[in-house]
């Protein structure tokens, strides 16, 4: 499997550590349903057996986090970006390692 | 459907063994059933054996999307144990042993349970004392542990790296119950002794829906027609997720895909199991004399069953620091099954929040040895509408309650489980 960083170039997934899931966003604490927003965001997952958008890092590399989507049913990657590029979309860039 | 014994081996060898029946009917579909069990591997057929025996539930049908035992009851490393830390896990897996003692003579099937022993190796002080005090928890439990040192182990496996540059082997928790048992024979001695009880064994008929009244489970559309039922049981493991899709339900899994490996066959050198204990790897012998081996998941989602080269790569690595003299073998065979990893690696066996659906999932590696009790407890769980002693603690709600079961301690991260 290998990861096309938006910075590095295609890269042996050996590279990368991977975190998991990049849909889910962290809640914020003060919100009034803080605590089952947070059991959500810690716990639950889609788990989808097709597209999923999950977040790599290149540690070995550029040291970016990545969100890469990927087919979990052929591990076919159609495409990676920075998580926390300036305009990348608002959840991914609330999602902290 | 004849009672296997040395009779009716010996009655077979002079009619030219014409005796032999199918081991289970190739059953169809009825309309409607008390319990649908979906999954058609050890846990499923193990939970359909349990209702019928334990609590005479015998209207009961196993749905297998394939044939029964070629999800993961096919791709494990056959390993039996039951030497786990916690309260919650301790008492269930302990059962499973002990169900494992008695499973062959109970189902009249050679699963070829062996109990040939795991040995657990540790390398540094601290890991001895995380060693002893586990072997203490499993002792408290009524399991066997003993701790070796360093000779007690050479004694036992003299081939190993003792002197290992960086994890010279200090000891090890041995488990003398504990070792192998043959997986196809588990799941085909199960479905025989289910159907003998006059469980359903349907194959190829694939789960494609729910049928639902109001917020009840009440059956399922399936590819073979719906099919109803007083209570449905999912025993899918890797495919849970796929399946509670369908009724809007996220649950606290991550399906990722564990690969094993089996080496060109030896005479006999591995005694029984034997794992590192400063990385992932186990490894023991299997009859035919392949060595059997395995070691992390890949580490991220996957539905693939097949995995990639880095984990071969760390795994053979794992196994040549521990046991260099396997460095010349070839692998014969590698796979990989997709496990449901939960969040904090342990497993549910528990009702759910919508009426007639239960679920057994999460069982993350471990999910061969436990087969047994996993069934047991399950088919209490479906028949009595509340859960044993013995998993009373795997409930679906600990992850919104905090009564999580971590046996690493590493939180809600399931590719480090």
């Amino acid at each position: 499997m290998r990861i096309p960083c938006p910075y590095c170039g295609l890269r042996d997934a050996h590279e990368f550590s991977y975190l998991g899931d990049a849909t889910v966003s962290r809640p914020a604490p003060d919100m009034p349903d803080a605590q089952e927003a947070f059991f959500h965001y810690v716990y639950l997952r889609e788990n989808p057996a097709g597209a999923h958008e999950e977040l790599w890092y290149h540690a070995a590399g550029c040291r970016q986090w990545l969100v890469v989507s990927r087919d979990t049913r052929t591990h076919e990657i159609s495409g990676a970006s920075f998580a926390r590029a300036p305009k990348a979309d608002a959840s991914h860039a609330e999602v902290k390692p | 459907m004849s009672h296997y014994s040395v009779l009716s081996i010996i009655a077979n060898a002079f009619n030219g063994q014409k005796g032999w029946t199918p081991a289970w009917r190739d059953a169809a579909p009825k309309p409607v059933y008390d319990v649908i069990v979906v999954g058609g591997g050890g846990h499923g057929l193990a939970t359909a054996y349990y209702l019928a025996k334990e609590h005479g539930i015998r209207n009961v049908a196993v749905l297998e999307k394939g044939h029964v035992g070629s999800g993961n009851a096919g791709r494990n490393t056959t390993i039996i144990r039951s030497n786990y830390l916690l309260p919650g896990n301790e008492p269930f897996y302990e059962w499973s042993m002990k169900l494992w003692e008695g499973l062959e003579q109970d189902l009249n099937y050679n699963a070829m349970v062996s109990q040939r022993g795991v040995l657990n190796l540790y390398h540094s002080d601290a890991q001895r004392d995380a060693y002893a005090r586990r072997g203490n928890a499993m002792r408290l439990n009524g399991a066997d542990s003993e701790l070796l040192d360093r000779d007690q182990v050479r004694e036992m496996a003299p081939f190993l790296n003792f002197d290992q540059s960086r994890f010279p082997i200090q000891g090890g928790l041995l488990q003398k119950r504990g070792g192998t048992a043959r997986h196809d024979a588990v799941v085909w001695g199960y479905a025989r002794a289910a159907d003998r009880l006059g469980v359903d064994i349907i194959q190829n008929c694939e789960v494609t829906g729910f049928i639902r009244t109001g917020d009840a489970v009440v059956g399922v559309e399936t590819t073979r027609g719906p099919i109803r039922a007083g209570k449905v049981g999912l025993a899918v493991a890797g495919s849970t997720s796929r399946l509670t899709r369908l009724l809007d339900m996220r649950l606290p899994i991550e399906s990722h895909v564990l690969q094993a490996f089996v080496s060109e066959g030896l005479k006999p050198l591995v005694p029984g199991v034997i794992t590192f204990g400063a990385g992932h790897f186990y490894i023991s012998q299997s009859d035919k004399g392949g060595l059997v081996f395995g070691g992390d998941i890949d580490g991220y989602n996957s539905y693939a069953q097949r995995g990639n080269l880095p984990v071969i790569e760390d795994v053979c690595e794992a196994g040549m620091a521990l046991f260099p003299r396997i460095g010349r073998l070839r692998i014969l065979r590698h796979w990989g099954g997709i496990m449901d990893m939960s969040m904090d690696g342990s497993p549910i066996i528990d009702k759910t929040h919508l009426p007639g659906l239960y679920l057994n999932a999460g069982w993350c590696y471990g999910g061969f040895k436990a087969t047994p009790a996993s069934g047991w407890c399950f088919a209490h769980t479906l028949a009595k509408d509340a859960p044993h002693a013995f998993n009373a603690a795997f409930r679906l709600d600990r992850f919104r309650s905090g009564h999580l079961i971590d046996e690493k301690g590493v939180g809600a991260q399931p590719n480090l489980h």
